[in-house]
């Protein structure tokens, strides 16, 4: 027998399950405890960058909404710059922006939104140019371990086009299902997406 | 079945320091561990669940960071779950303690991270607006809270033991007694929401959730031992649950001087 490595194992996943609000969005299960909540909500008076509002809906197999699901967001600021130590980047650090929210969807429409600020594009350590995107994290009742995916910009084009991330979805036709679409509303853009657990049109969804 | 065994640590992986920078990506993650997307014992699963196969992606800036939280987060009764929502006594049920520590997979305890935690009350009921099962609500049991790791990676709190509860899954179906958990970790490709179950329950090998996960080894690892030692006495018992997030590579040597 050659020595032991001895690693651990991770701790297996469970389903979140239909009551993941009380846990981290009590004022969505129907009552008030922490003095300081997390939400949905990521900009304060202070955040640089163009404010934007992500706003979209998880498809179930049947293609109904779900409607019990939560979501959370973690993202560069406006320079692209993650608000973590382990971002070495030059781009401007801001102590307020954490880059990090959560939102649970609408109990009768499903919508989820998010407040926040378009994030910059990054360099990888290739040097290659990365495209601005929002990366995202699923879970909910019937979802046994989270799903990760992204959020980019249907005004971001030419930097999708040449994204590492992005071209390694195959087939192409695939890209699109990670692609937030722009429009505005009294004045302030937001950017729309939808996220379809099965089907055709199933999101691309990441073993990170 | 087997309750949690102390975590194995290797001397050589669990020093103070790490002695190289930590940066790299995550271990890939090991999914013969995990319950699968489609699991159909657990019938929410089957129009829950991708059908296309994960794109494996290299771990980038976007997964070895992840948000960071800190004291000011939280209030001070945050992982007092018999204090903070409590109106006019103590909730009724089994006082307990809860405690352990979240480590990597190289057995380094991970600090400063935030773990949250959800539960019924002791008959069984959730403090939610769409739960309607007939047992009561605790007036003075809120059912959740939250704390961050000190610098080993150890977390506590009080709360009273969960009860079991009825669900529409087969018309019997009952979860065994559980706490919802939520881990962060330095990466936010490390995120994890689990379940913790307690030792004797003999609800956990009949759970159609619980029984999702393929192997039995990683489902025996949810499972609190009862922990006396830890218990106070003519207060609370105490369970112990270490909680295992991905380990980190090192980077040993640079080969690239461009970007970060």
């Amino acid at each position: 027998m050659p020595q032991p490595l001895n690693y651990l194992k991770e701790t297996a996943s469970q389903t979140a399950g239909p009551y993941v609000h009380i846990g981290l969005i009590p004022a969505m299960a129907g009552f008030d405890i922490f003095e300081k909540n997390f939400s949905n909500v990521l900009v304060t008076p202070n955040t640089q960058g163009e404010r934007i509002t992500l706003e979209g809906k998880v498809i179930d197999g049947s293609g109904s909404p779900l409607r019990d699901v939560l979501l959370e967001i973690w993202q560069a600021n406006a320079a692209g710059r993650y608000n973590h130590p382990a971002d070495r980047s030059a781009g401007a650090l801001e102590q307020d922006f954490r880059g990090w929210g959560r939102g649970g969807s609408d109990f009768e429409s499903g919508v989820v939104t998010f407040e926040t600020v378009k994030p910059g594009g990054m360099t990888d350590k290739s040097g290659r140019k990365c495209a601005p995107h929002v990366n995202v994290w699923i879970v909910a009742r019937g979802i046994n371990i989270g799903l990760n995916t992204r959020l980019y910009f249907s005004d971001e084009e030419v930097a999708n086009a040449a994204d590492p991330v992005l071209n390694l979805v195959e087939p192409a036709v695939r890209r699109k299902t990670l692609i937030a679409t722009r429009s505005e509303r009294a004045g302030k853009a937001v950017y729309s997406f939808t996220i379809h657990l099965q089907g055709p049109e199933e999101t691309v969804f990441f073993d990170v | 079945m087997n309750a949690q065994a102390p975590a194995l640590r290797d001397p050589r992986l669990n020093s103070p320091e790490p002695f190289t920078p930590r940066d790299g990506g995550f271990f890939q993650r090991d999914h013969t561990i995990h319950p699968p997307a489609y699991a159909p014992g657990y019938k929410s699963s089957v129009l829950r669940s991708p059908r296309q196969a994960l794109l494996s992606i290299e771990n980038s800036v976007s997964e070895i960071t992840g948000p960071v939280f800190g004291h000011n987060d939280l209030g001070p009764l945050d992982n007092d779950l018999i204090r903070n929502y409590a109106k006019d006594g103590d909730p009724v049920g089994e006082r307990i303690i809860v405690h352990g520590r979240v480590l990597d997979e190289t057995g380094r305890g991970v600090p400063n991270t935030l773990v949250e935690f959800w539960q019924a009350n002791a008959g069984g009921r959730y403090r939610h607006k769409k739960d309607t099962y007939l047992a009561p609500i605790d007036p003075n049991f809120g059912g959740c809270g939250r704390a961050l790791t000190d610098d080993t990676g150890y977390y506590y709190f009080r709360t009273v033991k969960p009860g079991p509860y009825p669900w529409r899954n087969f018309v019997n179906s009952w979860r065994p007694a559980h706490i919802h958990f939520s881990v962060f970790g330095s990466g936010f490709a490390q995120r994890l929401i689990t379940q913790m179950y307690f030792e004797g329950d003999p609800l956990i090998p009949v759970c159609p959730i619980l029984t999702t996960i393929p192997d039995k080894d990683a489902l025996d690892r949810l499972v609190a031992p009862l922990d006396l030692n830890a218990s106070t006495p003519f207060d609370s018992l105490a369970y112990r649950f270490d909680i295992v997030l991905r380990g980190q590579r090192s980077i040993y040597f640079e080969n690239r001087t461009a970007g970060n």
